[in-house]
């Protein structure tokens, strides 16, 4: 082996050596930064991506964080997270308890995405999901109290709909009714006004996002009532008539108020005391 | 800006992630155990509407830290409304007035200066100066003071002393007359005496609930609250709401109509003649209980004399009933039929013949609520009347779920408004200024010379009464809306505005009130809290004490008196607007406002001050300062009667009480319990008589002014008889038309609470509702190039004003109608709307004139 | 070995300070002029540019999009808007022309950063050398690219960019991003000489690939009139371009400057007192033939 052979040889180690180091380093930084990605993109309860946003995981890859929703939104409700806040870096977000998605028709934060990470298909603002809203502390909800405030039922833009009030009889007070506010999934878009304006110190009604907020029933059951109310009829054969052995003047109801007895609440122009009547003389005038 | 943001939402993050945990954070829970120790709790009745309900108040340092609903009070159960819940905040605005405020350049009154402070001495000696003088120079009408269905009850009666013994002027009106006047002229009519005869356990016991023009579920939530509760719970209940637009009432409705504005008029009348066409009627109540009778039609709107409108009536303002028979009774509201009334309302027939079928039908209860789309009605007084009709005609009245049942909007609109006599026309428990007998008898209570107060007709005994500048006194009378033209006219020179907000709240601000204050002749006081609207364009403010930081005593739509002790003392300088009445009263002398011949009458009232003949007058200064305390032993001040040496509210109240307990009143049925009493109870419905209240009226066994075996006597009236009003429908002053294409109704929101001027004071609150916005219907909006959000300019004949267009919001109007509330000092309403009476009750229609619609 | 301290002196003394500074002055000002452009908005309602370098909107009509940004989420699997197309054509095209380092030293706010902490190794005289090779931008650029493609989590680079974060702080709000830039400028300052921009920076590799065939380039026209003080060297952040370009005339090498490495900042023509250096197309080379056959320098002269 020549000097030069000998200098190559050396050269040639050296560079394959250094390869290998820089392509070590540059694999632990690899490692290193796809477990940081891990942790860094998983969305935080109070932070809401806008409207038309693509699943997380799909967004993450879309969103270039370039801030042009964040620009275009006429309230000025988006952030882009910076490093050491919880959201990915770069990400837009809103917090609805301080600034909710005011449900602008036009949408102008989605027309102003380049890369679809906020869905351009989306055209209705009713049909976004940006989270869902949850009644977390029924505890502290007033409403649930029977007091009169169904703030967030008043300010919710799909009226009636998202939220509606389920009236039911206060047993405590014994003649007031209750108010209580419940959210509906399919027509929610998670805009959290309801939040902002929720009067607690701490909003009782929270927007989540729907990861988070939303439970699923297992895959195998379905609920009978609905699937017959879908199908508009039976899902089986009908029922057929039942027959029964009753006294007289007793009926039996299946499907309604099951055993009937006749004439119990038959009204009769006289009162079942007889002495009321002997006492009130001729009815005839 | 942006880092206190950021703090918050981090602090916001941290509870959020504590809370998705299910963590109760334990720091603020053993904080808030601590912060209880030591809370002294009494009772209140709420500042707000007038439903009454009663909360408990937690102070501790002299400042109110906690709150709750009185879970004791029969009313509410602890229940509050939202307004309610943040009640302690109404007190800590940050932009409280704490200093008299007069304006003035270089150290001089000037009407175009600047707010400047000053002593109480020189705004009162400045106010006294310009009162004097233009009580002398222009007559009784000369000056002028505006008070409240928010007074307590010995407020609004020192100032009815004021004024009517005092400077001799019946110009004293409450802002109720905005808002239950109609009512009361249809009490009065109808009755002969005033508030509803059932109470709010109508709400339990009415199978049938109709609403007139009144959104409950807002403006009464509690009382809502117990009428949704009675349909949820009992069997066959049925609620119909009927309004000019769907508001939040709808939700519950069994039966909900729209109709056509005015045209409630023709509905009642359709019913009415349901129930005879098809012989419903309780003939055998009508034969012993109701007069029928007719009232002239074409009676005007209650606009300026030279309005064409009123040019053209031919009965303007005229309201004497004459006796008329069943069968011409039947006969007037025989056109009412299905058909026509279907036509003219816009209300589908099937819907109307569900609500005449649930008056008609004998067996079921029926219940009538109404506010103001009743009262503020140019037809108001006769829409009352027409209901009282229905309810006459069934017998469906004064007992138990059968009840015709006008709410207020005012949280004393009854207790003071109406009670102690704070309209142009009233004294104290429905007596009036138009009988002499009246006047004597009270001037005789406040132990004056007979004479002393004005009459209506500025007649005593058939005989002139004197003016202090010796001419006869003249005519006496003069409404709210009246005042304003008079104020724009330089014919009113003082006006003195206490416990409300009435720049904001009158209507036709552009052309009226607004110029009538700032008329450069006129001296405006405004009594204020918060900087209101009414403050800015008044030209001295005097700041005042509010709710608990006085002792008080508001009545509630059903009789129910409340009284609470103060609890708090007023920020800086402020004072209790009781305060202000009496220490304005030691500025004017008796000989500057009473002529020699009354002074005559009693020489030794010569020098001194109407506080000395008004007040320290051997009643209302009878008891003596007293350690106000409670059964536990609390001790509360009372900053009053440290003030002026004596127990002020409890004299005032017991004088008060000598109209409905001295020898020989003109009126019974307005009996009130001691004092003392109110103190230990959770209200008392009067009449109150040997210690018990009274939840029906009018009905033997529950009214002990009805005698055995009378069965049912309306005692107001001289005959025991209430009396049936026929009344046609006649069309609106200002219908909508071409170029002002929209009919504008205005009104109130859950949230916020009539002018704002304390709600949007709470920040939970003001983010709720921020603004006024425009309820439209979308296709109304379409058709002006508006959507959802968008800025719309409103305009009217008056004035116009620019808010944010709701299509899909809380009310869902018709095509045809738009509804602004107006509780918003940044978008005045009133700027819009036409200051419209009905002629007979004085009060203001705010909910119909037109308007048309742009972008903004 | 160069004198620190007298670093510059003999260009100032030759052609004034001014003339010295030019390019250096015109870099801040580009650099700064484009944060400006971006902030004028935010700060004062003037919107000119809206967004960030990521992706931004000139006057609501044209748009510039990333090009490295824009790969790796399209690597994640995105298929971007018309806009975002063309703003990316915009942009390479761009770049194609003058050079993709332009990126680095005329719009890159880091450079501001680095440029500090390497005149403060001079001035301090730090002397580290580094310890790895400048290539491992490209293994940089390669896992950049390749993350989106294995991780789930999308622009995984962009979680970290301290370009983007730096830029994105600047506009919209810093957050912690500052330690990440004084991280970098510790790094530059005490570890390695160039380190970031020179070194790791895979948005410098990236534009590095862009511009290789750019036709914008440095020529050492006057190659002759050097008088070896090496101050060009010193003051390079990619030295290594130099030398072929400047010494290369006995191998037969022209004197433009032809590695992509070289991020045309121009400060190599500023420090040379004999004007050895100038602005000139990729295709100059023969310039240098004229003048050694006494043609006319036709050399760009900026």
């Amino acid at each position: 082996m020549s000097e030069t052979e000998r200098k190559n040889e050396i050269n040639r180690r050296q560079f394959l050596g250094n390869m290998l180091k820089t392509a070590c380093g540059v694999g632990l930084v690899g490692l290193g930064l796809g477990a940081y990605s891990k942790r860094a993109s998983s969305l935080p309860a109070d932070y809401i991506r806008p409207p038309g946003a693509l699943p997380e995981e799909d967004f993450l890859g879309a969103c270039i964080r370039c801030g042009l929703c964040v620009r275009d939104c006429p309230y000025d409700i988006l952030f882009l997270g910076e490093v050491g806040d919880e959201v990915a870096t770069g990400t837009p977000y809103f917090i609805a308890r301080t600034g909710p998605c005011e449900m602008c028709e036009e949408i102008p934060c989605v027309v102003a995405c380049p890369t679809n990470a906020l869905d351009h298909d989306l055209k209705d603002i009713e049909d976004s999901r940006m989270g869902l809203a949850v009644l977390i502390d029924q505890e502290s909800c007033i409403a649930f109290h029977g007091l009169r405030c169904e703030v967030c039922f008043n300010v919710c833009p799909i009226r009636n709909r998202a939220i509606t009030l389920d009236m039911q009889h206060n047993p405590r007070s014994g003649k007031h009714a209750l108010f209580i506010p419940v959210v509906h999934s399919e027509a929610c878009t998670g805009c959290g006004l309801c939040e902002r304006a929720c009067i607690l110190e701490e909003a009782a009604i929270k927007v989540f996002p729907m990861h988070l907020a939303k439970g699923e029933l297992g895959k195998h059951y379905r609920l009978g009532w609905k699937e017959k109310e879908k199908a508009g009829k039976a899902l089986v054969t009908p029922d057929a008539e039942h027959r029964y052995n009753l006294p007289e003047g007793v009926r039996y109801d299946l499907q309604g108020e099951g055993l009937i007895i006749e004439g119990e609440a038959e009204e009769t122009p006289f009162s079942s005391n007889p002495l009321d009547t002997l006492n009130s003389g001729f009815m005839d005038k | 800006m942006k880092l206190t943001r950021r703090d918050f939402i981090k602090s916001n993050a941290v509870a959020a992630a504590a809370s998705v945990a299910g963590v109760t954070l334990p720091v603020s829970q053993t904080v808030a155990a601590d912060a209880d120790d030591g809370i002294r709790w009494d009772k209140a009745a709420c500042r707000y509407c007038g439903t009454g309900c009663s909360v408990l108040m937690g102070v501790k340092d002299g400042k109110v830290v906690a709150s709750q609903g009185d879970p004791d009070a029969p009313v509410n159960k602890g229940l509050n409304c939202i307004k309610g819940y943040f009640l302690p905040k109404i007190l800590y605005g940050e932009d409280r007035l704490t200093k008299p405020l007069l304006r003035k350049t270089n150290g001089k009154y000037d009407k175009n200066g600047k707010f400047e402070a000053v002593s109480w001495e020189e705004a009162f000696q400045t106010m006294a100066d310009k009162w004097i003088a233009a009580r002398k120079a222009k007559g009784p009408k000369g000056v002028g003071m505006f008070g409240s269905g928010q007074w307590t009850v010995w407020e609004g009666y020192a100032a009815s002393k004021l004024l009517k013994a005092g400077f001799r002027s019946n110009s004293l009106e409450p802002n109720a007359r905005h808002c239950m006047a109609s009512a009361v002229g249809a009490f009065m009519r109808g009755f002969g005496i005033d508030e509803p005869m059932g109470c709010y356990d109508d709400l339990e016991h009415a199978d049938v609930f109709v609403l007139w023009g009144a959104n409950m579920a807002e403006m009464h939530p509690i009382l809502w609250s117990r009428l949704t509760d009675t349909r949820l719970t009992k069997p066959g209940c049925e609620v119909h709401v009927l309004s000019t637009f769907e508001h939040r009432c709808y939700e519950l409705a069994d039966n909900g109509m729209v109709f056509e504005p005015q045209t409630d008029l023709a509905i009642l009348n359709y019913i009415a003649n349901y129930i005879i066409q098809n012989k419903a009627y309780n003939k055998e109540f009508i034969d012993k209980h109701v007069n029928f009778t007719k009232t002239p039609t074409d009676i005007g709107y209650g606009l300026r004399d030279n309005d064409p409108r009123e040019k053209a009536a031919k009965n303007r303002a005229k309201g004497k009933l004459t006796k008329i028979s069943f069968e011409e009774y039947a006969k007037s509201v025989e056109p009412y039929t299905l058909e026509y009334t279907s036509k003219l309302s816009k209300v589908p027939k099937d819907k109307l013949l569900k609500l005449a079928k649930a008056y008609a039908d004998p067996k079921k209860k029926v219940s009538s609520y109404w506010t103001m789309g009743f009262n503020q009605h140019t037809r108001g007084v006769w829409v009352n009347g027409l209901c009282y009709n229905v309810h006459l005609l069934m017998g469906k009245i004064a007992e138990p779920g059968n009840s015709p049942f006008s709410l207020t909007g005012q949280p004393s609109a009854c207790g003071t408004a109406r009670e102690v006599g704070t309209f142009t026309h009233r004294l104290p428990a429905d007596l009036v200024t138009k009988k002499d007998a009246h006047c004597k008898f009270a001037e005789k209570v406040w132990k004056l010379p007979a004479g002393t107060i004005p009459r209506a007709n500025g007649k005593t005994d058939g005989a002139d009464q004197t003016d202090i500048s010796g001419k006869p006194m003249g005519k006496t009378l003069i409404h709210a809306v009246a005042m304003h033209r008079a104020l724009k006219d330089g014919k009113m020179n003082c006006f003195w505005v206490q416990c409300n907000n009435n720049m904001q709240a009158a209507a036709n601000m552009n052309d009226e009130s607004y110029p009538g204050w700032r008329n450069p002749d006129n001296f405006i006081a405004v009594t204020d809290p918060y900087p209101t609207v009414s403050a800015q364009a008044a030209d001295l403010i005097l700041p005042t004490a509010m709710w608990i930081e006085k002792e008080g005593a508001y009545g509630n739509a059903e009789r129910r008196t409340q009284f609470w002790r103060q609890q708090v003392s007023a920020p800086g300088e402020a004072k209790s607007d009781v305060w202000q009445i009496m220490e304005f009263s030691k500025y004017v002398k008796v000989k500057d406002v009473w002529p020699e011949d009354l002074i005559a009458k009693a020489p030794e009232y010569a020098d001194k001050t109407l506080f000395d003949v008004l007040y320290a007058n051997g009643q209302v200064d009878k008891f003596p300062v007293e350690q106000v305390t409670d059964s536990r032993g609390n001790k509360y001040d009372n900053d009053e009667s440290a003030d002026f040496g004596f127990y002020v509210q409890k004299g005032l109240f017991e004088e008060y009480r000598l109209f409905n307990s001295v020898e020989g009143i003109p009126k019974k049925g307005h009996e009130m319990a001691d004092f003392d009493t109110y103190h230990k109870v959770r209200g008392m419905r009067w009449p109150v008589i040997d210690g018990k209240e009274t939840l029906w009226r009018f009905r033997e066994g529950y009214d002990p002014h009805v005698a055995k075996g009378e069965g049912v006597k309306f005692y107001g009236k001289p005959d025991g008889k209430a009396n049936i009003i026929t009344a046609p429908y006649e069309p609106a002053a200002e219908p909508p038309d071409k170029e002002y294409d929209l009919w504008l109704c205005t009104g109130r929101v859950l949230e916020h609470w009539h002018s704002g001027s304390m709600t949007r004071r709470v920040p939970e609150l003001y983010r709720a509702v921020p603004d006024a916005v425009v309820y439209m219907h979308p296709k109304d909006a379409k058709k002006r190039r508006l959507r959802n959000g968008a800025l719309a300019k409103i305009s009217s004949r008056r004035g116009e004003i620019v808010c944010k267009v709701d299509t899909k919001g809380r009310n869902k109007c018709p095509e045809g109608l738009v509804f602004i509330p107006w509780f918003d000092a940044g978008r005045l309403v009133n700027k819009l709307t036409l200051d419209q009476t009905d002629p007979l009750s004085k009060e203001t229609d705010y909910k119909k004139c037109s308007v048309k619609i742009t972008r903004a | 070995m160069v004198d620190m301290t007298t670093l510059g002196d003999d260009a100032i003394a030759a052609k004034g300070w001014f003339k010295s500074h030019k390019f250096l002055i015109l870099r801040r000002l580009s650099q700064l002029g484009i944060l400006a452009l971006f902030l004028t908005g935010p700060w004062f309602g003037i919107w000119i540019v809206k967004g960030n370098l990521a992706s931004n909107l000139t006057l609501d009509v044209l748009p510039l999009t990333d090009p490295y940004v824009l790969l790796q989420a399209s690597l994640s699997g995105v298929v971007p808007e018309t806009a975002a197309i063309i703003g990316v054509v915009i942009v390479l095209a761009f770049y194609l022309l003058v050079g993709g380092r332009v990126y680095c030293s005329w719009v890159c706010p880091v450079n501001m950063v680095t440029d500090l902490a390497a005149w403060l190794r001079r001035k301090l005289g730090i002397r580290t050398t580094s310890q790895f090779s400048r290539s491992t931008r490209y293994w940089m650029l390669a896992l950049t690219l390749i993350l989106p493609l294995v991780v789930t989590g999308g622009i995984i680079w962009e979680l970290v960019n301290p370009v983007s974060m730096m830029f994105r702080g600047i506009v919209f709000g810093m957050g912690a991003a500052w330690v990440m830039v004084l991280g970098i400028f510790l790094f530059d300052l005490i570890v390695a000489k160039d380190g970031w921009c020179g070194h790791v920076c895979p948005v410098g590799a990236f534009y590095n690939l862009v511009g290789s065939k750019s036709l914008l380039r440095v020529n050492a026209a006057q190659r002759q009139a050097c008088n070896d003080c090496m101050e060009c060297y010193v003051v390079c952040p990619e030295p290594q371009v130099i030398k072929p370009a400047l010494k290369g005339e006995k191998k037969g090498l022209s004197p433009v400057i032809l590695s992509s490495d070289c991020t045309n900042c121009g400060r190599c023509i500023d420090i040379c007192a004999p004007e050895v250096f100038s602005y000139g197309g990729r295709h100059a080379k023969k310039i240098d033939e004229y003048k050694r056959e006494g043609g006319i320098n036709q050399g760009v002269r900026v």
